[in-house]
């Protein structure tokens, strides 16, 4: 059973490596989500295999009576689906406004590789443009 | 009191949560935060006391036993790193004052930037592996915020990669989490420098590790993961710069101390000479960077990159003297830097630009801001009696005592190619005749006092520093004392519950 697992979270992993590499930042999302999920399973793993037996210390007994689950790394998975939860939504609206900004998600394009310091004449003039809007 | 080595974390938020209610108006949310921020600096100062009596610090949250709860240590490093923590936060918020706009405090400026405090104190004070993943992403999530407000394109194009490396940089993180959960079954730190002794799997050990190593090194901006950097950090607004180059950076050099000292302590030749490499590079990269450039913001970034180089080192020499260099060179480093970006704003407003070829002449026009830029100046290129020299003479001097020459001349090199970025702001900034067309519109325009005030005070604490070497050295020297033997700091962790 950990081995077939292992397998599949070694595909995702190469999946989400293939996606994030492409070039372009909504494959990129896609790729980060995967990966995430990958690496969650990959503590679920770490936290041992089983199944029928619950982690459950019966009342005469002060150990548990035979190897189960872990239980706290499904604990640490929440954890980490909330937050790359919050991760996810923030970027998926960051790269919203890039595109309107930018008209691209590619990162080879050239918008993405000048980077325009702040005070220079072009940021300030895009800037009016964006607070007056699409005319 | 008990309760202290929380109180770091909680003040901010709390004061995060009251700013979040008062974005409204920018006076009274700016005397908030400021009353927050000294408050939170008193407590830190009294943290680091408490330390200095009892060695470690440690409070176990939810009264779980030993190695199970989460447990927030402070060890003579994490106190001092929390207290110029409260030190930065202050002089930022102070300046924020004409720094950031209403529509800025409306997006929540200060409660982002109180949050983010937080989470760096969280990151210093944890004792718990997981525990530290999740104040990373508290921080990355507050910086988040802080990068995205206003709507500069520059801004957004640089916050994309920021954003996306430091994602990477999370995953890596949670993968070695994983890892080590799966090998060890705690990740309680001390608890770990225990049981990762006797892992028989050590490469899926070591894998860990280079993981880890990789997620901090991103963090840390180390070669050749530092390219986010300088893509971001110069379209950020004046404030939020210096705090960011000032403490983001060295959370990554903190936690890769504290892994590399207290959890990967067995098998430690690979991590450390691989270490060794990748810091000689850092210093060479960064400073070669810095030469290239025109925009003060960007040389500073890149300068940055450089000074990350020189505290890695000092890891991964791991002597006593090396670690304490490396100590001395986080506490003054913090200081300069973030000095520097906030001196950087000054610039820019009496000047009318960031980008060196449009200023000149600022010496004649504003003598205090040239002083205000020389100390921090000197002090990071390494000039004698500043805080910076000391702090490259024991990491020097640390190379020399391991047989690393190369280094030592490479370390020195480095420190004079810092010197010829300095000089080049200073000769175009302050000394060359100011362009003809800059000169009418914003000549002798009066400096802000709350601008100025946190500048002359940090540089004042660079004086002292630099001045007062031997406490804080045989203070840092006591500091890696404890990271070399991590058992007193274990004891304090798993064995005495109070």
């Amino acid at each position: 059973m950990e081995a077939l697992i292992a397998c599949l979270i070694g595909l995702m992993f190469a999946a989400a490596l293939y996606l994030m590499l492409s070039g372009n930042l909504v494959k990129f999302v896609f790729g980060f989500t995967l990966m995430g999920n990958a690496v969650n399973l990959l503590i679920f793993t770490a936290g041992r295999l089983s199944h029928i037996h619950p982690p459950l210390i019966p009342p005469d007994q002060t150990s548990l009576p035979r190897a189960v689950s872990n239980a706290l790394p499904q604990a640490l998975i929440l954890t980490a689906i909330v937050i790359g939860f919050a991760m996810v939504t923030f970027l998926l609206v960051l790269l919203l406004r890039t595109y309107a900004h930018t008209g691209t998600l590619d990162v080879d394009e050239v918008s993405f590789l000048n980077e325009v310091a702040e005070d220079s004449p072009e940021s300030i003039a895009v800037d009016q443009t964006i607070e007056r809007g699409p005319s | 009191m008990k309760i202290l080595p929380a109180l770091p974390i909680l003040l901010p938020m709390a004061t995060a949560l009251v700013l979040s209610l008062l974005r409204d108006s920018q006076q009274r949310s700016h005397g908030v935060a400021l009353g927050g921020a000294v408050i939170h600096l008193v407590v830190t100062i009294l943290l680091l006391t408490t330390v200095l009596k009892h060695e470690v610090a440690v409070l176990w949250l939810g009264n779980w036993p030993a190695p199970f709860g989460i447990c927030l240590a402070a060890d003579y490093l994490s106190a001092a790193m929390v207290v110029i923590t409260a030190v930065i936060n202050t002089a930022v918020i102070a300046y924020a004052r004409h720094d950031i706009d209403p529509g800025q405090v409306r997006t929540g400026f200060y409660a982002f930037i109180q949050m983010l405090t937080a989470a760096v104190c969280g990151a210093f004070l944890t004792g718990d592996l997981f525990n530290l993943y999740v104040w990373f992403e508290v921080m990355l999530m507050a910086s988040f915020g802080l990068l995205v407000m206003g709507r500069s394109p520059g801004r957004l194009t640089g916050g994309v990669k920021y954003v996306t490396i430091n994602l990477i940089s999370t995953i890596f993180f949670i993968t070695a989490i994983g890892l080590i959960y799966g090998l060890t079954g705690t990740l309680n730190m001390a608890d770990l420098h225990v049981k990762a002794a006797g892992v028989e799997n050590t490469a899926l050990l070591n894998a860990a590790a280079m993981l880890l190593m990789i997620a901090f090194g991103i963090k840390a901006a180390l070669f050749p993961l530092f390219f986010w950097l300088p893509a971001a950090y110069h379209t950020l607004p004046v404030s939020v710069s210096a705090f960011f180059a000032g403490m983001l950076s060295k959370v990554g050099v903190y936690s890769l101390i504290r892994m590399f000292t207290l959890v990967f302590t067995s098998d430690t030749g690979a991590a450390h000479s691989t270490l060794l490499v990748v810091a000689a590079l850092t210093m060479l990269f960064g400073v070669i960077g810095a030469a290239s450039q025109m925009e003060m913001r960007r040389i500073l970034s890149f300068h940055i990159i450089s000074q990350v180089g020189y505290m890695v080192l000092g890891l991964a020499l791991f002597t006593p003297l090396a670690l304490a260099g490396a100590i001395v060179y986080l506490v003054h480093h913090i200081i300069v830097k973030a000095n520097l970006f906030l001196v950087s704003g000054l610039v820019r407003q009496a000047g009318g630009s960031f980008n060196l070829k449009n200023i000149g002449g600022l010496y004649k026009t504003n003598g205090l801001l040239a002083l205000c830029f020389i100390i921090p100046a000197f002090a990071l290129a390494g000039f004698p009696p500043l805080s910076g020299f000391w702090a490259k003479l024991l990491i020097i001097q640390a190379s020399l005592e391991s047989q690393q020459y190369t280094l030592a001349i490479l370390s020195a090199a480095v420190g004079l190619l810092t010197v010829f970025s300095m000089i080049k702001i200073w000769s175009e900034a302050f000394w060359k005749p100011a362009p003809i067309e800059e000169q009418k519109s914003s000549a002798n325009c009066p400096l802000s006092p709350w601008m100025l005030a946190p500048v002359l005070s940090l540089a004042l604490v660079t004086v002292l520093l630099g001045l007062c070497m031997e406490p804080v050295i045989r203070f840092s020297v006591s500091a890696a004392g404890q990271l070399m033997d991590p058992q007193i700091y274990i004891e304090a962790v798993l064995g005495g519950r109070p």
